[in-house]
């Protein structure tokens, strides 16, 4: 991503990509309906939402009780527990274990956690092979890009697209078809679970009451990158606890139906500590790093506090109009899509992604989709707000609101406005429609024609009908 | 039953005759109509861009307006969203203000759910034979929970055919500021929009909100495609044969 270049230059350019479109409009469809489908069928679903808030609320409410006994469980079963504040100290653990194990292979399943601190452009810094084994996500590393989707990382990507990139890396022949290129896949990553010194993962929940990891995947990677390497990492956000296994049961419910409309996850992973004497297999070191990368300053802030409920399902992704029609890299941040236009400037602060919650029609389509039930859209209207507030607002558009607020103020000087207006348009106004790219209507008539004010507003009509009947 | 009029500032500068039906069509339901001429505009333009203070200001011409009405009705599920939802937040720390603000919310109503809900008038007695498609607006059927009364009354018009439109609560890319700010990407929303309307095979496109209508009626104007956009309350009046020329 570029620092200098807005959300709106991305987008642009994204627009511009039918390959991109086609791509993203075709899985978010599949993902929508197939979620609606499963939904309808398990029924009641408005009350599993309520539960789901009602949990998530109740541990971000009490989240240092249960990060401490959670913490306290992990280090009673023998793992090291890491509490990191940003980017920096995560990755400094890492530095560590990298060079207490001598480590040179490192595999990883699918973590956006990892995204925020770069991990893996750290790791290879450090002179360690990092292989994603999430299929997805090694698309991606193949195609030296960033996940676009929470979920579904590659989701940007054509079948073409992935045999080129396969065919490139195996320097073999391929076909489009699934089957072949998965098994391609597979054979390449097999030989790396076996000779990785460390295994990542991240953590889709952490149960507080056991110390357990809990980890949902597709394909059973991350049983095999938790287990097969003799040290294992876990990064987890902090706000990622949930307190009982219990409490588990919702989640592995609302996972999977709201992320890719399956019923249920195909692999649900608990890794509970390290591997002890009698187990058959498991990791012989377990580091848990609990990063809190921003996440802290929203506890207790009214306004932006539920944006820690979040699962990161990918939802609100699947269901947004904008995230479909630009798809994840135009969002510029780790996390894109709705959650991503207001947790990014969150977790960020200052000025960074400071455009993105402008990035939105405010439809709420999120807000419904979302199992948590996150008030995204009324999140993006106060980030703006407090964008406003600290910066003063873009000088342009402060002038601008400031003109609206004192005509519009009085009806007379907004009638006034309006008689001008009539006047002005009288040069550009052809059949009824504007087409002519003046001032702020530019960006609206390059695509769509605007109507001419008519000769007369309601409250002229008003007041004529009125002067009627008084005569009548 | 004495009604107060909130016409929001597109419909009086831009679509003054969706303000004339929906006049005319609570005329006909039995109501007294009033209009207080010191209304403008709810403020919304302002608050969604993140402007609290402005939108208070101009907000607060609507309050004055209103303060005496018994009901307030409005033909934009938007505006009302605007005042039903956040206008007791906006004006929470203005105590002269904060229970006014409160009271206006609470009997504050989109036309159509006033109509279904309220007066329980569903029937217009019109005949509209054409292939109509309903664009439910995201404010007024994701904020006010508007869904079935637009329908309800639709589907009381004589010789209409309501046809499904594809995608229908996807969102128009119309969002206000939205629209200009991000007119790319609000484009490409507005044209996904145009072709769902097409493909459904409708000779009109009805919905409750002007703003989506301006966006997707001037992207299908744009293409010349031949689709009708009106608003739900001038299909029911010119179904009804309430309507007549407005003369300037």
């Amino acid at each position: 991503m570029s620092a200098h270049s807005s959300v709106r230059d991305r987008a642009k350019l994204a627009l511009r990509d039918d390959f991109l479109r086609g791509a993203v409009h075709f899985t978010t469809d599949r993902l929508r309906n197939r979620k609606q489908a499963v939904t309808e069928d398990f029924g009641n679903w408005e009350a599993w939402r309520d539960r789901g808030e009602a949990i998530r609320r109740h541990t971000i409410e009490n989240l240092d009780y249960y990060l401490g006994q959670f913490a306290d469980n992990l280090e009673r079963l023998g793992a090291h527990v890491h509490f990191c504040a940003d980017a920096r100290e995560a990755l400094a653990v890492v530095t560590d274990i990298v060079r207490a194990k001598s480590a040179r292979r490192v595999v990883k399943s699918k973590s956006m956690v990892t995204e925020e601190v770069h991990l893996n452009h750290h790791l290879e810094a450090l002179g360690v092979e990092v292989i994603e084994t999430d299929l997805g996500e090694y698309i991606v590393q193949l195609a030296g890009e960033t996940p676009s989707h929470i979920i579904i990382p590659a989701i940007h990507k054509t079948r073409e697209q992935i045999q080129a990139l396969f065919e490139a890396d195996g320097g073999q022949n391929l076909t489009t078809e699934t089957r072949d290129l998965v098994a391609f896949a597979r054979q390449r990553l097999r030989e790396m679970y076996l000779t990785a010194d460390i295994g990542i993962t991240g953590c889709n929940f952490g149960i507080a009451e056991t110390g357990s990891i809990a980890l949902f995947t597709n394909e059973g990677n991350a049983d095999l990158v938790a287990n097969l390497p003799k040290t294992h990492i876990v990064f987890m956000g902090m706000e990622r606890v949930l307190p009982t296994l219990e409490d588990l049961e919702v989640f592995a419910h609302l996972l999977p139906k709201s992320a890719t409309g399956q019923n249920t996850i195909t692999y649900l992973s608990m890794v509970t500590g390290p591997r002890r004497d009698r187990d058959a297999d498991g990791a012989e070191e377990m580091h848990v790093i609990i990063l809190d990368n921003g996440r802290s300053r929203q506890l207790g802030d009214p306004d932006f506090q539920a944006v820690l409920h979040c699962i990161r399902c990918g939802a609100c992704l699947n269901v947004c109009p904008v995230y479909r029609q630009i798809g994840g890299h135009a969002y510029g941040s780790v996390y894109p899509g709705p959650i991503g236009a207001v947790l990014s400037p969150l977790l960020e602060g200052g000025e960074a992604y400071q455009d993105l919650p402008y990035a939105s029609s405010l439809c709420g389509a999120c807000y419904e989709a979302c199992p948590v039930k996150i008030p995204l859209h009324d999140m993006l209207v106060k980030e703006r707000q407090r964008f406003v507030a600290n910066t003063g607002g873009k000088t342009g558009e402060k002038a601008a609101f400031t003109a609206y607020a004192v005509t519009f103020a009085d009806h007379r000087r907004y009638l006034g406005a309006i008689r001008v207006a009539r006047r002005l348009q009288g040069g550009f106004a052809r059949d009824g429609v504007i087409r002519a790219k003046i001032g702020p209507l530019a960006g609206w008539t390059e695509r769509r024609d605007f109507p001419a004010l008519g000769s007369q507003t309601f409250r002229e009509w008003w007041m004529t009908r009125k002067r009627g009947t008084r005569r009548g | 039953m004495k009604v107060s009029l909130f016409v929001t500032c597109i419909v009086d500068a831009v679509f003054p005759k969706v303000g004339i039906a929906t006049t005319r069509l609570l005329e006909a339901s039995g109501c007294e109509v009033e209009f207080p001429i010191g209304q403008t505009c709810c403020g919304q333009p302002a608050f969604n861009s993140g402007y609290a203070d402005e939108a208070r200001h101009v907000a607060r011409t609507l309050l004055e307006a209103f303060a005496d009405a018994d009901a307030v009705v409005s033909p934009s599920g938007s505006c009302v969203g605007m005042i039903r939802h956040y206008y007791p937040a906006l004006f929470a720390g203005d105590p002269a203000l904060a229970d006014e603000a409160m009271r206006l919310a609470e009997k504050t109503y989109e036309l159509s759910q006033f109509l279904v809900n309220h007066l329980g008038k569903v029937d217009f007695g019109g005949r509209f034979p054409h292939r109509v498609t309903f664009h439910p607006s995201c404010h007024g059927s994701r904020l006010l929970g508007v869904r079935e009364e637009p329908l309800e009354l639709l589907r009381h018009v004589r010789d209409l055919e309501l046809v499904e439109l594809p995608y229908a609560r996807d969102c128009c890319g119309f969002g206000g500021t939205f629209s200009v700010k991000m007119s790319e990407i609000s484009s490409a929303m507005a044209d996904e929009k145009a072709d769902n309307v097409v493909a459904s095979g409708a000779d009109v496109l009805v919905s409750t909100d002007m703003g989506c209508l301006m966006n997707i009626g001037g992207t299908l104007s744009r293409r010349g495609a031949r689709v009708r956009v009106m608003h739900l309350a001038e299909l029911l009046a010119e179904a009804a044969g309430l309507t007549e020329e407005v003369t300037a």
